[in-house]
């Protein structure tokens, strides 16, 4: 460290700070309590017992002293108290001094202030309240206290989507089953459309007939056939096309339509205001700041961690980062000294790479379309074999999805190890990879069925889709959706109690080299949510089949939620690669927004495109599902039909949609401007602080070459300042200068009298 | 709720409630572990104000704090003298100013007293040095440790001392994405 004169060293080599500089408004700020001497603490608590009545001179001083900084803080509304960074017995001093000046206030004012601070109780308190009410709160703290808050974040979003699946149910029963059940007790009456001449609306009915063999209940409850499918638990069931209540006539196919919309709206809207914080933090920062050293030393311990083990784990977590962060400076570096040949040499083994996964993915797709339509075909023909063969046909899409769900992460992180990126892209792209793996294989599943729907034997189809095997395909494909969600949640249960307690147990009494390999189970993060958006996904996509799947939904993630709690504390160690909360939150909302995405395409292209099944469901007697809409705004008063067909003419949508376009372009280049404006702050930042240096050091070496006339000094510079203002301060800088004041040879100071010979007041 | 209790008077509550970020009850309860701490040092019937102070060596005991790497400089932080003794005040204060609703500003004051092992107003490289070794119990090697601190002063050094003032923090801070969410202690 290069001489420098701004800081002195005393007798024993260290550094301490120039008296001049603890002068400056913006050290003074930070109000530190110092090992003050005895006198100056006796003076602080005899000042913190008295009450605001007294006015002993030195609490004057400084009741002055903090109005003035208040003055200098705060000119025109006040900060409530609690969030000044003061001892408590000055908070309260405050408060009192506050109290007084109130009542000098004029009625209106205190008024106001008075309900301010009532309605500021009565936030905290509903807050309080509210928070009470949440689900699991006792076990996310518990959670939080061994595992910390990456691992927190998981569960607090797998409370979220049992209330988001709770909310998409209430909507759905309320407008859609509701109105049904009450009909007959309201005297409503149903109307139901259908053309039962038509070849198109032949509804067999599904009904085991005869003596009903115990294993076909349960093979129905899986399957979601036999006596399920003729309940509200699907599609097929809503033979309601209008129910005419005695003054309003309900139209429920309307109803159904704008419920769907309706809730991905709400999951949308939701999940956007959640993800609100996470994304505007990420905006601000620059990628390279984003996992910083700084991040990871000053916020990286949780202060939250309350078991030893934990801790311990913790702390091996924070080395591993540090380590890793080290390693990638280290590879960062490589990077960047790569040469040309090795350049070459690496883009050709990514691109290899890249065609290879690609390949497996359609290899996977392939198997997917390939078993879908072996299992719709084996439930047509009405194959029977056995009780467990006939399952695993039901079943086969969900198998196929599963294993290929779970053999290509394993595959990717492999290849990714070839790819030779730096480790933070490298776990980002597996993840990517994986999300994009799961996702698309819903949409690979409903395009199969869809193929199978919309293909019959000759060219067209007379009623637009396969009536003579799908004579209500919607059920069917609600059917498909059940079965997911069903062996999703099996496949979960099964995991934990076959593969993950027997996993603990060999590791922990097993010393072979093979437990030692296979090692105890980490709690995996990411591949953990990918589990759960993708069983989301099911439920936005099938709740336009499946009305009730939410409901199924809320309860398998209720149950979820314990068994990974248990997992978790049984069988888990923390990942040794930690997933940050900050990051983590992003992350997750960002995958369910991809999963949202997803499954509005299915759903929309459904509704708009294919024919609507003419033998079932609200609306027999449209062509497709989106018909009911226009047809219901026809049915409407002129004004505001013309209003709405407004609306949707292209002349709005053309101009809405250039609107939009200058609001982004705008909002871009404001976001572009702050950046320099910062960039340009941080510079000054950094010359003003420089400046401050070389200004004390000048001013330091001028007093030094002038040592008779400090008395000079002292009298001049404190006429100059307010007296009364600076006293306060007097007082307080003592306890400064205790510390310091041994340690100067020399008198330094240039208007700081030491304690026992001020004598201004 | 305000009638049943003998411990403070309703001027009292009041002024807690204003001062921290705690409510009645919260206080109470505060009040209830600052207790059990000492229980033959602190009265029950805190309504004339008494003055007494709980050790560092019990507070630093607590569950909240027992696992953490920076009980002694948290604790140290709140008292009024640096020596870690606290009175009631100071410890509803500090459980206030690491509970979920202080604001960033307040806690960054109070962060970056605690990180400041010296007390002088800056972290050095010595005060880094130490926040990482009671981070990771000293199982980084020297050069590690060097390395570490050099990369944090760099990214946070704004006006070029080779140490980090409260401005240079608070600007760290501000854009650390993980602050608010770790530091915090649930009571």
């Amino acid at each position: 460290m290069e001489v420098d004169s701004v800081f002195y060293t005393d007798h024993s080599g260290r550094i301490t700070s120039n008296p001049l500089l603890d002068q400056l408004p913006s050290y003074q700020s930070l109000l530190y309590r110092r090992k003050s001497s005895a006198s100056g603490s006796k003076r602080r608590t005899s000042s913190s017992r008295s009450t605001s009545g007294s006015s002993g001179s030195g609490k004057w001083g400084v009741h002055t002293f903090h109005k003035n900084k208040d003055k200098h803080h705060n000119p025109v509304e006040e900060r409530p108290i609690r969030e000044w960074a003061k001892p408590m017995a000055e908070k309260r001093r405050d408060k009192a001094q506050r109290l007084e000046e109130a009542s000098k206030l004029s009625s209106w004012k205190q008024w106001r202030q008075s309900t301010q601070r009532t309605l500021r109780r009565l936030r905290d308190e509903a807050q309080e309240w509210l928070s009470s009410l949440k689900l699991w709160r006792a076990d996310i703290h518990q959670i939080e206290g061994m595992f910390g808050t990456g691992i927190l974040s998981y569960f607090s979003f797998l409370r979220f989507l049992v209330m988001l699946n709770l909310i998409i149910f209430l909507l759905m029963f309320s407008f859609v089953m509701l109105p049904i059940i009450i009909a007959p007790s309201a005297s409503g009456n149903i109307t139901f459309e259908i053309d039962y001449e038509s070849n198109c609306s032949k509804y067999p009915s599904s009904a085991r007939r005869g003596l009903v063999i115990f294993h076909e209940h349960i093979t129905d409850l899986l399957s979601g056939g036999g006596f399920l499918e003729q309940t509200y638990l699907f599609y097929g069931f809503y033979q309601v096309n209008q129910i005419h209540f005695p003054n309003i006539k309900y139209n429920l196919a309307l109803a159904y339509l704008m419920t769907t919309i309706a809730y991905l709206f709400l999951s949308l809207i939701w999940i956007v205001k959640r993800s609100a914080l996470g994304f505007k933090r990420n905006l601000v920062q620059d990628e390279d700041r984003f996992q910083s050293f700084c991040n990871k030393i000053f916020a990286g311990w949780d202060f939250c961690i309350t078991n030893e083990n934990a801790a311990s784990l913790k702390r091996s977590s924070l080395l591993y980062e540090l380590r890793t962060d080290l390693e990638e400076e280290r590879i960062k570096q490589k990077i960047a000294d790569r040469t040309r040949k090795e350049k070459c040499r690496i883009y050709l083994i990514r691109f290899i790479l890249n065609i290879f996964v690609i390949g497996v993915l359609a290899g996977c797709f392939y198997s997917i379309y390939v078993a879908t339509i072996f299992s719709q075909e084996a439930q047509l023909l009405n194959i029977k074999v056995n009780f467990i063969v006939d399952l695993m046909y039901e079943y086969l899409p969900s198998i196929v999805i599963t294993l290929a769900n779970f053999i290509t992460p394993l595959l990717f992180s492999v290849i990714i190890n070839f790819e030779d990126y730096s480790p933070a892209f490298e776990i980002r792209f597996t993840l990517m990879r994986c999300v994009f793996m799961r996702l698309t294989s819903i949409g690979v599943l409903l395009f199969s069925l869809w193929s199978q729907i919309t293909h019959c034997k000759d060219e067209t189809c007379i009623c637009g889709y396969n009536h003579e095997l799908y004579s209500c395909w919607e059920t069917r494909v609600g059917q498909e959706m059940y079965k997911l969600t069903v062996f999703d949640f099996i496949i979960i249960v099964a995991v934990t109690i076959f593969v993950e307690f027997p996993r603990k147990l060999i590791v922990r009494h097993c010393d072979c080299g093979l437990a030692k390999w296979w090692g105890q189970q980490e709690f995996s993060i990411p591949q953990n949510v990918l589990e759960i958006v993708y069983g989301q996904t099911i439920c936005w996509i099938g709740t336009f089949y499946c009305p009730m799947l939410p409901a199924i939904c809320t309860i398998k993630y209720f149950f979820i939620f314990y068994i990974k709690k248990v997992s978790l504390l049984k069988n888990c160690r923390p990942a040794t690669r930690p997933f940050r909360a900050s990051s983590s939150n992003f992350f997750f909302l960002a995958v369910l927004l991809i999963g949202l995405a997803l499954a509005c395409l299915p759903v929309s292209v459904s509704v708009a495109q294919i024919n609507c099944s003419q033998a079932c469901g609200p609306f027999v007697g449209y062509n497709t599902s989106w018909e009911v809409l226009p047809t219901a705004v026809s049915e409407l008063p002129t004004g505001v039909r013309s209003v709405i067909e407004a609306l949707s003419s292209e002349a709005f949508a053309v101009s809405f949609f250039v609107v939009t376009c200058l609001a982004m372009f705008y909002v871009i280049a404001l976001a572009g401007a702050h950046k320099k404006v910062i960039n340009q702050l941080r510079e000054q930042l950094v010359l003003e602080g420089r400046d401050k240096r070389f200004l004390i050091q000048k001013l330091s070496q001028a007093q030094r070459l002038s040592p008779t006339s400090q008395s000079q000094h002292r009298s001049s510079s404190n006429g100059n300042r307010n007296s009364s203002r600076m006293s306060p301060s007097d007082r307080m800088s003592p306890s400064y200068h205790t510390s310091f004041s041994n340690n100067f040879n020399e008198g330094l100071f240039l208007a700081h009298s030491p304690p026992d010979t001020s004598t201004h007041v | 709720m305000g009638n049943k209790q003998t411990i403070f008077t309703d001027e009292q509550l009041d002024a807690y409630q204003d001062c921290t970020f705690f409510t009645r009850k919260e206080i109470l309860r505060l009040h209830g572990r600052y207790h059990e701490l000492a229980p033959h040092l602190v009265p029950m019937d805190y309504t004339n104000e008494p003055d007494c102070k709980v050790p560092l060596s019990l507070i630093v005991n607590m569950p909240e704090l027992k696992e953490n790497p920076f009980r002694n400089r948290i604790v140290e932080s709140f008292s009024e003298g640096g020596d870690g003794n606290l009175s009631f005040n100071e410890f509803v204060d500090m459980f206030s100013v690491l509970s979920e609703m202080a604001p960033r500003e307040l806690k960054a004051i109070y962060a970056f007293k605690i990180y400041d092992f010296n007390v002088d107003n800056f972290l050095c490289k010595e005060d880094l040095e130490k926040t990482l070794n009671r981070l990771t119990k000293e199982e980084l090697t020297p050069e590690e440790v060097e390395l570490v601190c050099d990369k944090t002063i760099e990214e946070a050094d704004l006006d070029g001392d080779n140490k980090l003032s409260f401005a240079d923090f608070e600007n760290m801070i501000s854009r650390a994405p993980d602050f608010l969410s770790t530091f915090h202690i649930r009571i």
